[in-house]
C-alpha cells in the first residue's frame, strides 16, 4: 500500500496520455509562502517538477552594502521568519570572523540556547505544516500550542516573539534574564511531554506514516550531488552537521547527538527533525546549565571597532533547514562591501523535481513540506 | 344571512386520516401539523372572506377536501425541509465545536455557544459577489450547483426520522434513498469537467474514484441488513431490530465498514480526496464563489447527515430504545443517535490524515469488499440458524 513510486517510464508504455502542467502556486494552499511549483502530471503520477522561487526577491544583500555593520542585524533577522536567531548570529559570527575577535564564553553559551530555542520553535512550524498537507489540523493546532511556550521564552529573553535583534557583534544584546534558566527548563520539560502526543497522533496512525514511507527516496549520491544539507540530508544517510563537524561557538563543549537515517524517504526525514528537536533539548540543558556556572556578573558581550579591516570571511552554521553561509567581503570601511547569503532552501528547493518524480500529486505537498519552505531567506 | 362564527370554519378534531385525499397508508405527524395549521390558517381567512363577502363560495373551496390537502402538503414539505435544515445546521454547530475541543481551541463564539456562526456564514456567502469565471460552461456549471443540493436536500428529507415522520414508505424505501444519495459524485464529475479548470478536473476524477471504492461495499452491507431484517422498508428494518437486536452486534464487522463508507459517502476527512485543500486547493469545488460554494457547503453537510442517519438506521436501532421502543419523541431519538455517530466522524477527522487515492482504492476493494462479504457469510448463517 505504501509502495506508490511507481517507474515513469512503465507508465508511459502502457498508454499514450496527454501530460498536463498543474501550476501549484504562488497561492495556493500547499506553497508555505509565495512561490510557485510547476508539475507536470500523467493521470496522477508527476512526471516532472519545477520550482520557481524569487516572488519575495527585497534585494537584501545589495541592501546591506549600504548600511552600517550593526544596522544589518535587525535586517538579518528577516531573513527568516521561523527562526530569526539562526540568521543573525551567523551574520555577528561572520563579522567577528573578519574582525578576527572572540567574544565572552558566556555570549557564546547564550546564543546556542537562543539558537536551540529557534530551531525547535522552527521544528514545530514545520511539524504543524506537515499536519495541514496531509489533511490534519489537530497536529497544525497542538504545535502551534507548543511553539506559543517557545516565543514566550523569546520574549523573556529578548523582548521579542519573533524577530528579536538580539545576536550582537561581540556578544548578546542582554545577560539572560531573572529565572530565564528556570522559565527554560520548565519549558523543555514540559515540551518533551507534548512532544510525545504530537508524535503519537502521527506515528500510531497508519495513513500518516503511509503517506510518508518509502516515498520520494533520494540516494546519498543524488543528495550529494544536488546539494541537500540539513536535517533532509540525514534522513538520506549523510552523516554531518556542522554543529558537531566544523563547531562554531561552543557546541564542541556541549554533548549531544546527530540523528542520522540511511532510508531517505519522506519519513526518515520526519523522524530526523522530531529527533532533533529531542536532542535540541539536551543541548539546552547543558548550555543553560554552563550559562549559570559562568556566573552572573560575567561579561557577555565586548566592544568592538565600527570599522572591519579589508579582506574576506566566512562563517556557515547549521540553520533549522539546513546549511546557511555568509560571505564578507569587507573594503575596510563600516559598511559591507558584499555580503552574500547562502541560504538552504534555495539549494533544497531545486532537488524538489527528484523528491517528486514518479510520486501522485497527493503526495507533493507531503514531500515538499519536508523541505520546510521558508521564502523569506530564499528570495532574499 | 346568519352571522357565521368563527368555529364553524375551524374543526380542531378533523382527522387528515379522513380526508379522502389522505397521500400517506399510516399517521404521519407532519402532514398532520401541516393539516391542523392550514385548518386554523385557512379557515381563519375563510371566516373573513365570508364576513366581507357573505356567500361567495370561495369560502366553502378554501376549506374543500382537496383544497386543505394541497395546502397541508405544501406546509408538510416546508416542515421536513425545515427540520432537515435545522438538524443540519446543528451538525455543523456540532462539528466546529467538537472539532475546536479536541484541537485545543474554542471553536465558534458567536451568540448560542457558537451556533450562530452558522447563520452569519450564510448571510456572508449569501451576501457575495456571484462571480462566474469566463471560460467554464456556464450552464452545467450553474445547474450541477442545483442538482448536487437538490438532491441533497431531497435525500436529506427522505430519510425517515421515526414512523410517524417521513416523506415516502415504500417497500423499497432503503434502496430509493440510496439510489438518490449515490448521484451526486457523478454530477461532481460533471462538474469538474465544466469548470475548466486543472484542480476541478482532477477533483470530479477522484469523486469518481471514490465512488467505485466505497460503493459496492455499501451496497453489500446494505443488502446484508435487508437479509436480516427480511425488508428493504426502513421501518421495517428499524422494529426489526427493535424485536430481536440492534444490528451492530451480530454485524459488528459490517457496522465498522459501513461506518467508513459512510465517511466516504459524506466526502469527509480521512476521505476527503475530492476536495483535498493540500494539494488540489478546493478540488471540484476551486471555481465556485460566494452563495453557490455555500449552497455546495451546505449540501456536503446534509449528505454527513443522512450517512450518519443510515447507520443509526441500519445498525442502531433507527429511532427506538431498548425496552421502550417508540417511546414519547422518537424523532429526538434518532436525531441523538444520529449526532453521536457524527461525533465518532469528528474524532476520525480529528486523529487521521487524508489517504491518498490509490489507498482509498486499495481499502476499499482489498479491506472493505472482503469484511462486507465475510460479514454478508455470517448474517446467512446466523439467519439460517435462527439466532437472529
Amino acid at each position: 500500500m505504501a509502495d506508490s513510486i511507481v517507474p515513469v517510464k512503465e507508465i508511459e508504455e502502457k498508454m499514450d496520455t496527454d501530460k498536463m502542467w498543474v501550476i501549484m502556486g504562488p497561492q495556493h494552499p500547499f506553497s508555505h509562502g509565495l512561490w510557485t511549483l510547476k508539475v507536470q502530471l500523467d493521470g496522477e503520477f508527476v512526471t516532472d517538477a519545477d520550482p520557481i522561487v524569487g516572488y519575495l526577491h527585497r534585494g537584501w544583500e545589495k541592501e546591506t552594502e549600504n548600511r552600517t555593520y550593526p544596522k544589518i542585524i535587525p535586517m538579518a533577522d528577516r531573513l527568516c521568519y521561523a527562526a530569526s536567531m539562526t540568521y543573525t548570529h551567523l551574520y555577528c559570527m561572520t563579522v567577528e570572523k573578519a574582525l578576527g575577535i572572540d567574544i565572552p564564553e558566556k555570549a557564546k553559551y547564550i546564543r546556542i540556547v537562543a539558537d536551540e530555542v529557534c530551531r525547535i520553535q522552527s521544528h514545530l512550524m514545520w511539524l504543524a505544516a506537515v499536519g495541514t498537507d496531509m489533511g490534519n489540523l489537530t497536529v497544525f493546532l497542538w504545535c502551534m500550542r507548543e511553539r506559543e511556550f517557545f516565543l514566550d521564552l523569546n520574549v523573556k529573553l529578548t523582548g521579542a516573539r519573533m524577530t528579536t535583534n538580539y545576536p550582537r557583534i561581540g556578544g548578546v544584546r542582554n545577560d539572560t534574564t531573572e529565572l530565564f534558566d528556570r522559565d527554560i527548563l520548565r519549558t523543555v520539560d514540559r515540551f518533551e511531554k507534548a512532544l510525545w502526543d504530537i508524535i503519537a497522533l502521527i506515528d500510531d496512525s497508519s495513513i500518516f506514516v503511509s503517506r510518508m514511507k518509502g516515498i520520494s527516496y533520494l540516494s546519498r549520491e543524488q543528495v550529494a550531488n544536488m546539494g541537500l544539507t540539513g536535517p533532509a540530508m540525514r534522513g538520506c544517510g549523510v552523516d554531518f552537521d556542522i554543529r558537531r563537524d566544523d563547531p562554531y561557538d561552543n557546541y564542541d563543549k556541549i554533548d549531544f547527538e546527530v540523528p542520522v537515517l540511511t532510508e531517505g524517504d519522506s519519513y526518515a526525514r520526519y523522524m530526523i527533525r522530531v529527533e532533533e528537536m529531542f536532542q535540541s533539548v539536551e543541548i539546552i540543558r547543558q548550555a543553560v546549565a554552563k550559562v549559570k556556572a559562568i556566573g552572573k556578573n560575567a561579561p557577555y558581550r565586548m566592544k568592538v571597532p565600527s570599522k572591519v579591516p579589508k579582506g574576506t570571511a566566512f562563517m556557515r552554521m547549521e540553520d533549522p533547514r539546513g546549511e546557511s553561509l555568509m560571505y564578507l567581503v569587507s573594503d575596510g570601511t563600516d559598511k559591507p562591501w558584499r555580503l552574500k547569503v547562502r541560504s538552504p532552501i534555495f539549494t533544497n528547493v531545486s532537488t524538489s523535481k527528484a523528491m517528486c518524480m514518479g510520486c501522485r500529486i497527493a503526495d507533493v505537498p507531503a514531500i515538499l513540506a519536508q523541505i520546510d519552505m521558508c521564502l523569506g531567506e530564499t528570495d532574499r | 344571512m346568519a352571522y357565521s362564527s368563527i368555529l364553524d370554519w375551524i374543526d380542531f378534531f378533523k382527522d387528515p386520516m379522513d380526508s379522502p385525499y389522505y397521500p400517506f397508508d399510516t399517521y404521519n405527524l407532519a402532514y398532520d401539523i401541516g393539516f391542523k395549521l392550514h385548518e386554523i390558517i385557512g379557515g381563519t381567512i375563510a371566516w373573513l372572506i365570508n364576513l366581507l363577502f357573505p356567500g361567495n363560495g370561495v369560502s366553502e373551496w378554501l376549506m374543500c377536501d382537496y383544497v386543505s390537502a394541497i395546502m397541508a402538503l405544501l406546509i408538510f414539505m416546508i416542515l421536513i425541509f425545515l427540520v432537515a435544515f435545522v438538524s443540519v445546521l446543528i451538525v455543523l454547530w456540532l462539528e466546529r465545536k467538537l472539532l475546536g475541543r479536541m484541537m485545543d481551541r474554542r471553536g465558534t463564539m458567536i451568540g448560542m455557544k457558537g451556533f450562530l456562526q452558522c447563520v452569519a456564514d450564510g448571510l456572508k456567502t449569501f451576501m457575495k459577489e456571484n462571480t462566474i469565471p469566463k471560460k467554464v460552461d456556464k450552464m452545467t456549471y450553474i445547474w450541477c450547483v442545483s442538482l448536487i443540493v437538490g438532491l441533497s436536500v431531497l435525500v436529506a428529507c427522505m430519510v425517515p426520522l421515526s414512523s410517524r415522520w417521513y416523506v415516502v414508505d415504500y417497500q423499497t424505501g432503503l434502496l430509493i434513498i440510496m439510489a438518490f444519495f449515490a448521484l451526486a459524485p457523478f454530477l461532481i464529475l460533471v462538474s469538474g469537467w465544466a469548470q475548466n479548470n486543472k484542480y476541478s478536473l482532477i477533483g470530479g476524477m477522484r469523486a469518481a474514484e471514490l465512488m467505485i471504492s466505497y460503493e459496492v461495499p455499501m451496497l453489500i452491507l446494505i443488502c446484508t441488513a435487508a437479509l436480516a431484517a427480511g425488508s428493504f422498508n426502513i421501518g421495517d428494518i428499524v422494529y426489526y431490530q427493535n424485536d430481536h437486536l440492534w444490528f451492530f452486534i451480530p454485524q459488528i464487522l459490517g457496522f465498522i465498514v459501513f461506518f467508513f463508507c459512510a465517511t466516504a459517502e459524506a466526502e469527509r476527512v480521512p476521505f476527503d480526496i475530492a476536495e483535498a485543500e493540500a494539494e488540489l486547493v478546493e478540488g471540484w469545488q476551486t471555481e465556485y464563489a460566494g452563495m453557490k460554494w455555500g449552497l455546495i457547503m451546505l449540501a456536503d453537510y446534509l449528505r454527513g447527515t443522512v450517512s450518519c442517519g443510515m447507520v443509526v438506521i441500519l445498525y442502531l436501532g433507527g429511532w427506538t430504545l431498548p425496552f421502550i421502543g417508540d417511546g414519547p419523541i422518537p424523532e429526538i431519538v434518532f436525531l441523538l443517535k444520529a449526532y453521536f455517530v457524527f461525533f465518532l466522524m469528528v474524532l476520525l477527522r480529528a486523529a487521521m490524515a487524508r489517504v491518498r487515492t490509490d489507498q482509498i482504492l486499495n481499502i476499499g476493494w482489498k479491506v472493505f469488499m472482503p469484511l462486507s462479504v465475510i460479514n454478508l457469510a455470517i448474517v446467512i448463517v446466523l439467519k439460517v440458524g435462527g439466532l437472529i
